[in-house]
C-alpha cells in the first residue's frame, strides 16, 4: 500500500490536528506479531482449505492464494489461537513462539 | 435586517438555531432545555430547515452522534442540562481532543441530588476543564447572539474546538423577553459553512480518527496544541465579536466591564444575577459609593490578566459562585479569579460567596449585603470569612 503520509517522520510541529493520520489503512504498520507467546501451524494434510480461519481470524493474519491456505503472517498474527479453535479439521495447531 | 420578539430564552436559542440550520443536530430532551429541542423538532417537521434531527436514546448517544457526525465534515450542534451533561461528560474530553467544533447550548441547572431542576451553574462548572470553550449569557439576548458567534469561534481555523454556550435555567430560559432576531440570511451568511480538515465522507481522502496513541507517541504534544487552540480562543472570539457588531450592533468582550472604570468595589459574576446586581450598581452610585460590576462572558479560555487589570484599583472584590465548592478555600470562579491575582501579583482582598444554588432566589438586598461587607473589607483590610453563603435559611 502507497502511503501518503510518512509518520516516521513526525515531529511536535507537524502532528495532525486532533490526531487524525490522513490516511487510512494504519493497522497495517502496526505490528502486532509482537504480542505474540504461540503461533499457529497447519497441517497440510489435514486441511481442507474451507478457509473458516480465514474468516475468523480478527487480525486478517491468514494468508490465502486461489482459494488455498498457504501460511500466516506472522508480522500481525497475536497468536490468540481462535483460528486453532475454529478448525473443523483440526489443522492448526499452536506452538510456542 | 431584524425583528423585535418577545420570546423565552430557550425560543431564542432555537431561533439562533433555525437561522444557523445546522448540517446535523443530535439531541435528548431535559429540562429546562426541552423547550429548545421541541421548537427545533418543529423547524424539521415543518421543512423550515433540512437539518439531520437525530433524537437519541441518552445525552451520551446524543453527544456521540455529533461527534461521529462532526468528524464526518458536518456542522453539528446538541443541547442539554444538568444530569444530560453530566451524562455527556465521557465524551466531551473526546470532543475537544479530536478537535471537533461541536457547538452546544446548555441551559444551567443544578446537579442532583436531591433532585433539582432549578438554575445553578454546577452542571457546566463540571465540565469547565474538558477542552470545551465557555460562554456564559446573561440573558436570552445574549444566549442567541453568543450562540451565532460560538459556531464562527468554534470552527476558526486557530481554534477548531467544541464550544458550549449557557444561560440561566428557568430565570432566562423560560422568561419571555424582549429580543432581536436577525433574518436568516443575515446568520447563513455570517456564520458561512463549515470547512472541515479531514472529514470522513471524504471518500478520496481516506482518513483514520480516533487512533491509538501511546508511550511513544505525542499525548503530550496534542494536549500542549489543545491549550494553545484555547489560548488563540481569546482573540478570535474578539475577532469575531467584532464582526458580529456589523451585522447585530451589538459588541461583545471577554468579559462585560460595568461602571469599573474609578470603581473602589467590584462585584464578579457569572450570567443573569449580573442583571440584578448592576440594579444595586446604579443605586448605590447613587448614594456616592463607588460600586462597579465584572460579568464573565468567556470562562474557558479564562481571560485571567484582563480581568486583573479591570480590577487593579480596587479597594476589595467579592467573587459570586453559583455552584458549592465542595472545598473551603472557595467556588471555581473565586480559585481562578484568585490565581489570577497572585500570578499577576495584585495583592486585593477577595471574598467569595456562593449563592443561589438550586434556584434559590437572589435579592438586591443580598447583593448590597455584598456591597457593604466590601466597605468593611476595605477599610478594616480584613477578610475575616473568605468563603460565604448568601440567602441560606437559618
Amino acid at each position: 500500500m502507497s502511503k501518503k503520509w510518512d509518520y516516521k517522520n513526525v515531529n511536535a510541529r507537524n502532528i495532525p490536528r486532533g490526531a487524525v493520520i490522513p490516511e487510512a489503512g494504519t493497522a497495517d504498520d502496526y505490528e502486532t506479531g509482537g504480542w505474540r507467546t504461540k503461533h499457529p501451524e497447519v497441517d497440510k494434510d489435514k486441511c481442507i482449505n474451507c478457509l473458516f480461519c480465514y474468516m475468523y481470524c480478527p487480525d486478517s493474519a491468514v494468508i490465502t492464494k486461489d482459494g488455498k491456505l498457504v501460511g500466516f503472517d506472522l508480522k500481525h498474527c497475536k497468536g490468540c489461537g481462535i483460528c486453532a479453535v475454529e478448525c473443523k479439521k483440526d489443522a492448526i495447531k499452536m506452538e510456542n513462539g | 435586517m431584524s425583528t423585535v420578539k418577545a420570546i423565552t430564552g430557550d425560543v431564542a436559542v432555537a431561533e439562533a438555531m433555525r437561522s444557523i440550520e445546522p448540517d446535523v443536530v443530535g439531541v435528548y430532551p431535559i429540562t429546562p432545555q426541552t423547550i429548545i429541542v421541541e421548537a427545533y423538532a418543529e423547524y424539521v417537521a415543518r421543512g423550515e430547515v433540512q437539518t439531520e434531527f437525530v433524537p437519541a436514546e441518552s445525552e451520551h448517544s446524543a453527544i456521540s452522534i455529533c461527534v461521529g457526525a462532526a468528524a464526518a465534515g458536518a456542522r453539528t450542534m446538541t443541547c442539554t442540562s444538568s444530569q444530560g451533561l453530566a451524562l455527556m461528560w465521557e465524551v466531551l474530553p473526546i470532543a475537544s481532543g479530536m478537535r471537533l467544533p461541536i457547538v452546544m447550548f446548555d441551559v444551567n441547572r443544578a446537579i442532583s441530588a436531591p433532585i433539582n431542576i432549578h438554575c445553578d451553574h454546577s452542571d457546566t462548572m463540571g465540565a469547565r476543564d474538558t477542552g470545551w470553550l465557555q460562554i456564559y449569557s446573561e440573558n436570552a439576548q445574549e444566549a442567541y447572539d453568543n450562540f451565532i458567534q460560538a459556531v464562527r469561534i468554534a470552527e476558526h481555523p486557530d481554534v477548531q474546538l467544541p464550544t458550549m454556550v449557557m444561560m440561566d435555567g428557568f430565570v432566562i430560559s423560560h422568561a419571555i423577553q424582549r429580543v432581536e432576531v436577525l433574518d436568516d440570511a443575515v446568520v447563513k451568511k455570517f456564520v458561512g459553512e463549515r470547512k472541515a480538515d479531514y472529514p470522513l465522507l471524504d471518500i478520496d481522502n481516506p482518513v483514520t480518527w480516533g487512533s491509538f496513541d501511546g508511550l511513544g507517541g505525542w499525548f503530550m504534544e496534542f494536549k500542549k496544541d489543545q491549550m494553545q487552540a484555547i489560548e488563540n480562543a481569546k482573540q478570535v472570539s474578539l475577532d469575531v465579536a467584532k464582526e458580529y457588531a456589523k451585522i447585530s450592533g451589538r459588541e461583545y468582550g471577554l468579559f462585560e466591564s460595568y461602571k469599573m472604570d474609578d470603581a473602589d468595589y467590584a462585584i464578579i459574576v457569572i450570567n443573569s444575577t449580573a442583571g440584578t446586581a448592576k440594579t444595586v450598581v446604579d443605586t448605590l452610585r447613587e448614594k456616592g459609593v463607588k460600586a462597579g460590576l465584572i460579568k464573565i462572558r468567556m470562562y474557558r479560555p479564562f481571560p485571567a490578566s484582563e480581568i486583573v487589570a479591570a480590577l487593579n484599583n480596587c479597594k476589595a472584590v467579592a467573587v459570586m459562585d453559583r455552584v458549592p465548592g465542595y472545598v473551603d478555600i472557595g467556588g471555581p470562579l473565586f480559585e481562578d479569579v484568585q490565581v489570577a491575582c497572585y500570578q499577576e501579583g495584585v495583592n486585593i482582598p477577595l471574598v467569595n460567596y456562593i449563592y443561589g444554588l438550586g434556584g434559590r432566589d437572589i435579592l438586591t438586598s443580598h447583593i448590597e449585603s455584598v456591597y457593604s461587607d466590601l466597605e468593611t473589607i476595605a477599610k478594616t483590610g480584613k477578610v475575616a470569612s473568605p468563603v460565604n453563603y448568601l440567602g441560606i435559611k437559618e
